[in-house]
């Protein structure tokens, strides 16, 4: 398989502080690779680095264009889309204009649509709450949302920050199920920033362990949840 | 009876027009965060270039269409050249640079076209509905009432308006959907900056046209948009029509108030609702937690 996104030597900034140090993975056309670490080990960070939405320097190649420093805007229309942490709803705008949002770049009116009733498919929740203000979501569904503006962009790579945060259980393992089929029907491939390292490894195809900024083990998720010192410090047993 | 009617009426008329200031302001305000002093000086030259265009032998309409889209333009280019370098600044350095440009387009204006008063031809009809209300009067309200439902119909119906209101909400969310929120800024500013003109273009006939004819009217639409509620489009145009009425009555019926007191009452206003409901009638409360 081809690599659609090459990251060679990236590294970002918190205003002088460095918190990237130099980190280098890919990840395949239609793959699911996953990032796992410590809380303050550069996950978040190396997403928003991806998208212009910190400083950074390196090289970010996605499907053999170079895409590092530019705008978080231009990024997006590249197809990548980012689901960041904490979801960003757009609180007081509705479910369905939300879902609009995600494809405001895009100009196949009649694809919309059609991705429009594809969304409420993969998520009939969302079409029952479609005029609601989605500031009055459970987190549930506000996170499903974020997904589904995610897609609407049609994305080659989606971006995912914690998918699984202060949702309950039952709530996670369903969103991880429609993961799995998105990845397969659509062919999207996944950059998937978990702290829940059981389900990020079930789900992915390759793992990359950060600490404080840097790769500390890489290999396929097979392999990674393998591993001795991994399952004792992330996976709890 | 008729004195509290006529009153009203002209209440009204006045409050379209801080109905259309007050909204120029709350729209960079919910693009900025700040309020823009020099939005009246913007509508007062837009009004002045209106009025060289009629002088120049332009008919009315045209020069109106030609004036809203100079004062788009220039809202626009004032967002790219003086607020986008800015646009991390502390509040003060805004400030700042909002009494800048007022005084640039206050003294502008007087050093380009004089500083003497000039009459403003009206588009409407001399005379008046039973000395009720004015044609002019009913014309402010009616031109004013039609931009709103148009800007509605624009930020409710249209892509980019939809990218406009997401982009003020939330702009890192809107940057990942692929939306230039620099743009809907700018774009932001020549709405702003089109509103105020048609403001300053059909208030001009009422009270002449001169560089500092949209002083008071400024600190209506200030009154009009915080009594309304700061981040509410529509609240702040309700505001502005309730502080027109509003302006006239306590002018009429409070005796010591007369006209000399008129524009404290504006003020009295502001600090009135700030003290008892800072969010404004209509505006919404942000919690933060810290």
């Amino acid at each position: 398989m081809a690599a659609l996104l090459e990251v060679a030597d990236l590294s970002a900034y918190y205003g002088p502080t460095k918190v990237l140090h130099g980190i280098s993975f890919s990840l395949d056309e239609g793959g699911i690779t996953t990032i796992l670490g410590a809380n303050g080990a550069g996950k978040t960070t190396t997403l928003r680095a991806l998208c212009g939405m910190v400083r950074s320097v390196g090289q970010v190649t996605l499907g053999g264009e170079a895409i590092t420093g530019l705008a978080t805007e231009s990024v997006a229309k590249r197809g990548v889309a980012h689901v960041p942490e904490g979801r960003g709803t757009f609180t007081r705008l509705s479910t369905e204009e939300n879902l609009r949002l995600g494809a405001i770049s895009r100009r196949d009116r009649d694809g919309v649509e059609a991705d429009l009733e594809r969304m409420y498919g993969y998520f009939p929740r969302l079409r029952e709450r479609r005029q609601q203000q989605a500031g009055t979501l459970s987190g549930g569904e506000q996170q499903m949302l974020a997904i589904a503006r995610a897609l609407m962009l049609r994305p080659r790579l989606m971006l995912l920050d914690e998918p699984s945060f202060g949702l309950a259980p039952l709530i996670v393992q369903e969103m991880f199920r429609i993961l799995r089929r998105i990845n397969e029907e659509e062919k999207v491939s996944m950059l998937l920033v978990e702290q829940n390292a059981a389900l990020a490894l079930d789900l992915a195809d390759t793992a990359y362990l950060l600490e404080t900024g840097r790769v500390a083990m890489s290999g396929p998720a097979k392999e990674i949840v393998a591993d001795e010192q991994v399952r004792r410090s992330y996976l709890g047993y | 009876m008729e004195l509290f009617l006529n009153q009203v009426f002209s209440g009204l008329a006045t409050g379209s027009i801080y109905a259309a200031v007050a909204l120029a302001v709350v729209m960079i305000f919910l693009a900025i965060d700040h309020f823009n002093f020099a939005q009246g000086e913007m509508a007062m030259f837009s009004t002045f270039v209106c009025w060289a265009l009629l002088d120049a032998g332009t008919p009315y309409w045209l020069a109106f269409i030609l004036t809203i889209a100079f004062a788009f333009a220039f809202g626009v280019v004032i967002e790219r050249v003086l607020f986008r370098p800015l646009h991390s600044a502390p509040v003060l350095s805004h400030i700042i640079a909002f009494l800048g440009l007022f005084f640039i387009l206050n003294n502008g204006a007087g050093w380009i076209w004089d500083f003497t008063i000039k009459p403003m031809p009206s588009p409407f009809p001399e005379g008046s509905i039973s000395g009720l209300i004015s044609y002019h009067q009913i014309g402010m309200i009616g031109v004013v009432l039609v931009m709103l439902a148009l800007l509605f119909v624009f930020f409710r119906f249209t892509s980019v308006g939809l990218a406009m209101r997401a982009a003020a909400q939330n702009p890192e969310s809107a940057r990942l959907c692929g939306i230039s929120v620099g743009w809907m800024i700018a774009l932001g500013w020549g709405m702003a900056s089109a509103i105020g003109a048609v403001g300053g273009m059909l208030i001009a006939p009422v009270v002449f046209l001169e560089p500092n004819m949209m002083l008071g009217i400024l600190l209506y639409g200030f009154a009009a948009a915080i009594v309304g509620g700061i981040t509410n489009p529509a609240g702040a145009v309700a505001g502005g029509f309730m502080v027109g009425v509003l302006e006239n009555l306590v002018g009429t019926y409070i005796p010591f108030v007369g006209s000399e007191l008129k524009l404290t009452v504006a003020l009295v206003l502001i600090v009135a609702v700030l003290m008892v409901k800072p969010s404004g009638l209509f505006g919404r409360t942000t919690v933060t937690r810290v």
